[in-house]
């Protein structure tokens, strides 16, 4: 069973970007740095716990309304930025900035006072500022450090052009937590455990969701909460990839349902996608 | 009630047609409107076309169905509880797809999901190529089928990307009827639309009261509290707050009138969940040191104030 020690996020901040603190007016629980990436300047964004947050419901490394808007301006103010090209790297003098989400988020946040608050909101403008970002054309790269759980996903992380994930017990991609999820499809969490070896997407097996087809690549990083640097290296270089190989591919997410990797997992989302072109003009 | 209602169209209706009128002249309001709600969903989208204009696409009959609900023993649904309709809206080019609640709770599956996702990239395409086509999404939902959990997931955030294409295009309008609400993942489906329209029967948020009672505790929210639960996530306390952009009654005539005049109006100049600098300053604003009930909340003054324009300014300032 994998177990959420929110240290994730905070170590492989600090590694790829040697900053460790939050930029000036930003709560402590969002850390973004610029920091070079293969010759160009990236914007990294990672969501930490804070156990002094103002709101309750996200002092354990949830996505809840502050962290959501944080991170939804400071994407947003790289796309206002990027008018001007101020980057100058491998691919060009022009080439928009890369975006990399590290993700380790336990949920999104639980809360009443959220909910009031309108967080459905906060999570939006977070995926649509990720969204915006990939259509303008960066490269946006999320790497799954930890959890990656539901809301907190879609939220921060799931809009990106690649997807990167550590093969380890710890990293967990779901859309809710093993036991409730069990409570409401009315079983037990065995029962569960036990369909999810034949049924794929039901798996909390980073290995199993890597057969979905999402993934771009599934990295071996054995020690994730305490990185050599050779593990960094691996890591930065697999950034690097995916950013060069987001920029040759389109700015929607097609690659997720129409890659060949993607394709023994989602041929109903390919009979859906054809049969509805075909009726489409009658 | 007069024929057209039986037939599903009540455009003659809503413009007054002297037939409705006459027909109706000695009946209380509340029984003169044909309910929205108590529509399947089937009806909901067809009910939005101009007569004689709709036709399904993906229906039952092609029997595309969930290749993941069997093998767990749970008996899929031909049209995997999702239903896409194409036609004119008040001659202009639209889509409704629209969810049946009563079929796993709306919960998005792989195929649900990808009909949705697939309707509105067509959309767009036409769009790009010069013939406009509005999408009209009915959301009852929970949000992702957890027998499809990781494919539902994967499937909302396709769904979110593809709205956010196709809204530069065309509006997109997500219609939150009832009884079932929107939830989960779904909730950001509706938060990136150009519009948002609710009835007070309709919900709205993020995490469902049981799922917060579950996760943080009774204390946290009560799920029993009915009162309590209406006065967070109702269309009327959400219009309210801004965060939706027309109420209105439980009924049909009315809904296809404002669906009209939302597609008439077009794309927004910027869309609600592009306007960050606004919502976080009223974020910025609260005291979350004490729980709060809807009664008690309230943003301040000046951050309810109407945004201006686009704002992707630097946070904190």
């Amino acid at each position: 069973m994998s177990k959420f020690t929110g240290i994730r996020g905070q170590v492989w901040f600090k590694a790829l970007t040697g900053q460790e603190k939050p930029m000036p007016g930003d709560p402590p629980s969002v850390l973004v740095a610029d920091a070079p990436i293969d010759n160009e300047n990236a914007r990294f964004l990672c969501v930490v716990p804070d156990p002094d947050s103002r709101f309750p419901c996200a002092r354990h490394g949830e996505v809840g309304l502050e962290q959501a808007y944080t991170l939804a301006a400071r994407i947003r103010e790289v796309l206002g930025r990027d008018e001007l090209p101020l980057v100058r790297g491998a691919s060009g003098s022009d080439a928009k900035r890369p975006i990399i989400a590290i993700v380790d988020v336990k949920s999104q946040a639980y809360g009443r006072r959220e909910e009031i608050a309108g967080i459905h909101l906060a999570a939006a403008a977070t995926a649509d500022a990720y969204a915006a970002a990939r259509f303008a054309g960066h490269p946006v790269i999320t790497l799954i450090v930890g959890q990656a759980i539901s809301g907190g996903f879609l939220t921060h992380g799931y809009q990106a052009n690649r997807l990167l994930a550590f093969a380890d017990d710890d990293v967990l991609i779901h859309a809710m937590r093993k036991e409730p999820a069990a409570r409401i499809t009315r079983r037990t969490v065995a029962q569960l455990e036990s369909l999810a070896k034949t049924v794929t997407p039901l798996s909390y097996d980073i290995r199993d969701y890597a057969k979905l087809g999402l993934l771009y690549k599934l990295l071996p990083v054995p020690n994730p909460e305490a990185p050599s640097a050779d593990e960094v290296s691996l890591v930065r270089n697999a950034i690097a990839e995916a950013i060069v190989d987001a920029r040759k591919g389109p700015t929607d997410l097609r690659d997720r349902f129409e890659s060949e990797a993607a394709l023994p997992a989602r041929k109903a989302t390919q009979l859906v996608r054809t049969r509805l072109e075909k009726e489409w003009s009658g | 009630m007069s024929s057209p209602a039986d037939t599903g169209n009540l455009s003659d209706v809503a413009k007054g047609g002297d037939g409705a009128k006459s027909a109706l002249i000695f009946s209380p309001k509340y029984l003169q409107r044909r309910s929205f709600i108590e529509l399947n969903a089937r009806e909901r989208a067809k009910t939005l076309f101009d007569s004689g204009t709709s036709r399904e696409l993906a229906g039952p009959f092609d029997r595309i169905e969930s290749p993941w609900l069997a093998i767990q023993g749970v008996t899929p649904q031909a049209d995997d509880g999702c239903i896409v309709m194409r036609g004119m809206i008040d001659e202009n080019q639209a889509v409704v797809i629209a969810f049946n609640g009563a079929f796993q709770g709306g919960g998005i599956g792989e195929v649900s999901g990808a009909k949705l996702t697939a309707a509105l990239d067509l959309a767009c395409r036409d769009s790009e190529n010069g013939q406009p086509t509005s999408a009209v999404l009915l959301l009852e939902t929970g949000g992702v089928r957890l027998q499809e959990a990781n494919l539902g997931l994967a499937a909302v955030a396709e769904i979110i990307s593809s709205i956010i294409t196709l809204r530069a295009h065309a509006p997109v309008i997500s219609v939150i009827a009832g009884p079932v609400g929107c939830f989960g993942g779904m909730s950001l489906a509706a938060g990136v639309s150009s519009y948002i329209v609710m009835t007070r029967e309709g919900r709205l948020g993020l995490n469902g009261p049981e799922v917060i009672e579950e996760e943080s505790g009774v204390e946290e929210f009560d799920a029993s509290d009915r009162a309590l639960i209406w006065s967070i996530y109702g269309g009327q306390q959400r219009y309210n707050q801004g965060l939706v952009d027309a109420l209105v009654d439980d009924d049909a005539d009315q809904m296809i009138k404002t669906v009209q005049d939302l597609i008439a109006k077009g794309v927004p100049k910027i869309h609600r969940s592009e306007q960050v600098n606004h919502y976080r300053s009223r974020i910025a604003a609260l005291d979350p040191s004490t729980q709060w009930d809807a009664v008690n909340f309230s943003w301040s003054a000046a951050s309810l104030a109407k945004p201006t324009g686009r704002d992707e300014a630097a946070p904190g300032g």
